[in-house]
């Protein structure tokens, strides 16, 4: 660390109604990155606190894959309906770090000052209960960071977003 | 690598019902404290990132000029031990001269300019500087309170070195009268942090009979971001 105080970080604003313009043309459903795993596709969709879709947010996904020093990376609006999906390979976990195979997701949207934070795990592995973070969130609200397998559809995995109200989405401070 | 809350009021509250949007939208429960040393969190993102010739040039994306004040805003992307962050993606998107947005949920009765489509991408060089030519966007109107207007300013999304560092924010110009009743602007309560966000009139990036001159420079968060062995 530095001896002198750190400057003021430049504060967070929405990103607003109209984002398209300006992140769209980096948008796009297959994660860009070193891929490398079992295909999985994610469904996303995003509610608000009265239960209703907002169809005016912005997913973006991190996650290692593979041994690569470098985050896969993804971006979609949401559509009318709330949902946007990507397509990606399922990360590895790292149980030396006691980290469940996890993706690091942020919202943004209208409405949100700030980006909010939020991780999603993998209903059904058997590495959830050693992960470091998950030890962190009360028991009752972890099933929120859950993707839930598709029963008809193979590789499709659900992650519904909520953003305010009951079963909220667990948010973290990064 | 760093995750303090830095100063009290230098970042926006969620819940903040000025803006009627986080009414609904803001999370009630409190944020749960990622640990700092999480090593995924500190990876580089990967730089996919298509950049095309004119995209930091949103004057000369289309058949002809777009109509409105020609500026060229410019600063460094710095860490907040002052170091500059290269290599970061900076995304921008504006309203037009007229302050209408080429969007189709924009509904301000406003001339759409066929020149200006608003958005512009580009890539810190080696001592962090970015540059865009533009033209100054238009407040507008909107519905969030009686007679609610934005005062003037063009979004930029940063890209730095991880995903502690991700930045969403909006530029705005200085003098604005529109600044006392805006609540985005207003959701700041450090007077310093709130002055952050806008940007300085520069006669020396200004080019004569060309362009005025605006120099914005962004602080994004974590120090230590560089691997310790790399700073000795």
């Amino acid at each position: 660390m530095s001896d002198t105080p750190p400057l003021v970080a430049t504060p967070s604003q929405t990103v607003g109604p109209f984002f398209h313009i300006g992140l769209e043309s980096g948008s796009q459903k297959r994660l860009a990155g070193p891929l490398a795993g079992e295909e999985i596709r994610l469904l996303f969709v995003v509610t608000d606190g009265d239960g209703r879709p907002v169809a005016d947010a912005a997913i973006e996904l991190w996650h290692v894959s593979g041994s690569s020093p470098v985050s896969a990376f993804g971006r979609m609006p949401t559509g009318e309906d709330g949902t946007c999906e990507f397509s990606t390979v399922r990360p590895p976990g790292d149980a030396d770090q006691q980290l469940a195979a996890h993706i690091n997701v942020c919202v943004l949207a209208r409405g949100l000052l700030r980006h909010l934070n939020t991780r999603l795990y993998f209903d059904g592995d058997p590495a959830l209960d050693a992960d470091a973070v998950l030890a962190l969130v009360p028991k009752a609200r972890r099933p929120t960071l859950l993707a839930i397998a598709d029963r008809e559809q193979p590789g499709l995995w659900r992650f519904p977003v909520r953003l305010q109200g009951k079963d909220e989405t667990v948010f973290f401070d990064a | 690598m760093s995750s303090r809350p830095g100063v009290r009021g230098s970042q926006p509250p969620l819940d903040y019902p000025p803006y009627q949007s986080t009414v609904r939208r803001a999370p009630h429960e409190p944020l749960i404290r990622l640990p700092e040393r999480l090593s995924d969190l500190n990876n580089p993102v990967y730089g996919w990132w298509p950049i095309g010739e004119v995209d930091n040039d949103l004057t000369r994306q289309h058949a002809d000029e777009p109509q409105g004040q020609r500026i060229i805003v410019s600063g460094r992307v710095v860490d907040e031990d002052a170091r500059p962050v290269a290599g970061a993606l900076v995304e921008v998107w504006q309203a037009n001269a007229s302050g209408r947005y080429h969007h189709s949920n924009d509904n301000h009765p406003a001339p759409l300019d066929p020149n200006f489509t608003g958005a512009g991408r580009t890539t810190t060089d080696a001592e962090g500087r970015y540059t865009f030519t533009t033209i100054k966007p238009g407040a507008y109107p909107w519905r969030n309170h009686e007679n609610a207007w934005r005062p003037a300013h063009i979004h930029f999304s940063l890209f730095g070195q991880n995903f502690l560092t991700r930045l969403v924010t909006q530029m705005y110009f200085p003098d604005d009268p529109l600044f006392a009743w805006d609540p985005m602007f207003q959701s700041i309560a450090d007077e310093h942090a709130r002055q952050r966000l806008v940007s300085r009139f520069d006669l020396t990036q200004t080019r004569p009979e060309w362009a005025l001159g605006f120099n914005w420079d962004i602080v994004l968060r974590g120090r230590d971001a560089t691997p310790f062995e790399e700073r000795v």
